[in-house]
């Protein structure tokens, strides 16, 4: 099953275009990795996504739902207030600056949207979140305020804020690169763990390692172009375009 | 004249000093947030950059920050009689100084406001959205309580502030405190009154000052 179809997405800030034509699809239970240099467009798409921004012109299912289709001119329309708010229900969002919330307790952070957004009582939620901290290995930390975390510990929160809400797709904005490597490797466990159980993830990532070994797809991202989309192995060792062996033999010359 | 004799009299006139201080404060606290929406509005009803709500607010802050509040507070007051010849009758004196104390310091709130909301982080938006969360819910829920918390020096400063400005009111014969002060310090040709008073504005602005330092340290548990 198709749980995000990308067409001919078209993106300009002002005179820069940023996404030129983008178009992929993500199947379910499918790791989705967006490579590619600083300012290609991989961002911009994750936000057109999940409507953070909005495409100039094309397509976007998700699961089922269109978000957005052209008109007759071409021109992007949107679905209404509603459907936009139920297809994003669908989505989950993993920050690189984390943005939990903090003023609210790492248990309220948590519980807030299931409660506010999804009606849930205090102690359903406040199970759900316990469940997703202790998977996260945060079990105890509750009551601890975001600042009084280290920036791993607060990736993961937001890991399970967003997995609070039961997404179908998870998607995650350069989750590691505001952290240092050490902490980057529990981000990138936790993202294996949930890739094992096989949920849907799309991630914006400078993790080549992670990319090659956890993906089941990868796409590489040049200047709002995608030039490859295929397994890790297409990407990775068997493309022939000089772009991307530029790109990849960067991250592997120990730069 | 004793000066029990003399704290009684003024008695009365605290009284209506901490009536206006206080009304002032429920009345421009919420003013100032709604006139910083108006401010930070970008509503464009004509298209390109002509935006109504936003150049009436500016104008109005300009204005009020632009003037001294004495004369605002005469304008309230007299304004009525002499643009419209309405009889004004010295029960108006309250309401003349509650209006133009409110609409005076609802304009620096409003400032201040705003400078709050503007620097809260883009994310929290944007993580609120993802979330579900509603506009409102954004805003009264993850906004308005960060901004509570960084506005409140600023806030502080105003509200000490405006402790003082109470005496303005005499301009308009209100009898607060420093009136009063003035009316017996001449009577009496005694220094007595004005430093009952200036005691009294201190221990106010001290109390004050207590007061706010313990809302900051309450919120003090995020950083």
């Amino acid at each position: 099953m198709k749980m995000i179809e990308a067409n001919n997405l078209k993106k300009s800030f002002g005179e820069n275009e940023v996404l030129k034509n983008i178009s992929l699809e993500v199947d379910k239970g499918d790791v989705l990795a967006i490579i590619g240099p600083s300012g290609s467009g991989k961002s911009t798409l994750l936000r057109c996504i999940t409507q953070l921004e909005t495409v100039d012109s094309g397509e976007i299912i998700i699961c089922g739902d269109t978000l957005v289709k052209n008109n007759e001119q071409g021109k992007a329309v949107y679905s209404s207030k509603k459907d936009k708010a139920k297809i994003s229900r669908h989505l989950g969002l993993v920050f690189q600056s984390f943005n939990l919330f903090p003023h609210f307790s790492v248990m309220r952070n948590i519980t807030e949207a299931q409660r506010i957004v999804l009606g849930k009582s205090k102690q359903e939620s406040e199970e759900t979140a316990v469940e997703l901290l202790k998977k996260m290995g945060l079990a105890g930390k509750e009551n601890a305020y975001p600042c009084e975390l280290s920036g791993g510990q607060q990736q993961r929160v937001s890991i399970a804020r967003a997995l609070a809400l039961n997404p179908d797709i998870l998607l995650f904005d350069e989750p590691t690169s505001a952290l240092d490597p050490e902490l980057t490797g529990e981000i990138l466990k936790v993202m294996r763990a949930l890739a094992a159980e096989k949920m849907t993830m799309v991630v914006v990532t400078h993790e080549m390692l992670f990319a090659k070994n956890v993906a089941d797809k990868v796409i590489f991202m040049d200047n709002g172009y995608i030039i490859e989309n295929g397994t890790p192995d297409d990407v990775f060792n068997k493309t022939r375009n000089e772009r991307t062996k530029a790109f990849l033999s960067r991250y592997y010359s120990g730069e | 004249m004793t000066i029990q004799n003399i704290i009684s009299q003024l008695g009365e006139g605290m009284l209506k000093t901490c009536l206006l201080f206080f009304s002032t404060l429920i009345i421009s606290l919420p003013l100032g947030l709604i006139i910083s929406f108006g401010r930070m509005s970008k509503w464009a009803p004509f298209g390109g950059k002509f935006k109504p709500l936003s150049l009436i607010t500016r104008l109005y802050i300009s204005i009020m920050r632009g003037t001294p509040l004495m004369l605002q507070i005469m304008v309230v007051y007299f304004g009525p009689y002499y643009l419209f010849g309405i009889k004004i009758s010295a029960s108006y004196q309250i309401y003349a100084a509650i209006i133009a104390f409110a609409i005076n310091y609802a304009a620096y709130f409003a400032e201040i406001y705003r400078g709050g909301i503007e620097s809260i982080a883009q994310g929290q938006y944007e993580a609120a959205h993802i979330l579900g969360f509603s506009k409102n819910q954004t805003f009264f829920r993850i906004i308005l309580p960060q901004v509570m918390k960084r506005i409140l020096p600023s806030v502080t400063n105003e509200v000490i502030t405006l402790v003082k400005d109470t005496s303005l009111a005499f301009v308009i014969a209100y009898a607060e405190m420093f009136t009063m002060a003035k009316r017996i310090a001449a009577k009496e040709t005694s220094m007595i009154p004005f430093v009952v008073a200036g005691v009294f504005y201190y221990v106010f602005n001290l109390i004050v000052a207590l007061v706010m330092n313990g809302i900051e340290k309450k919120m003090s548990y995020y950083k």
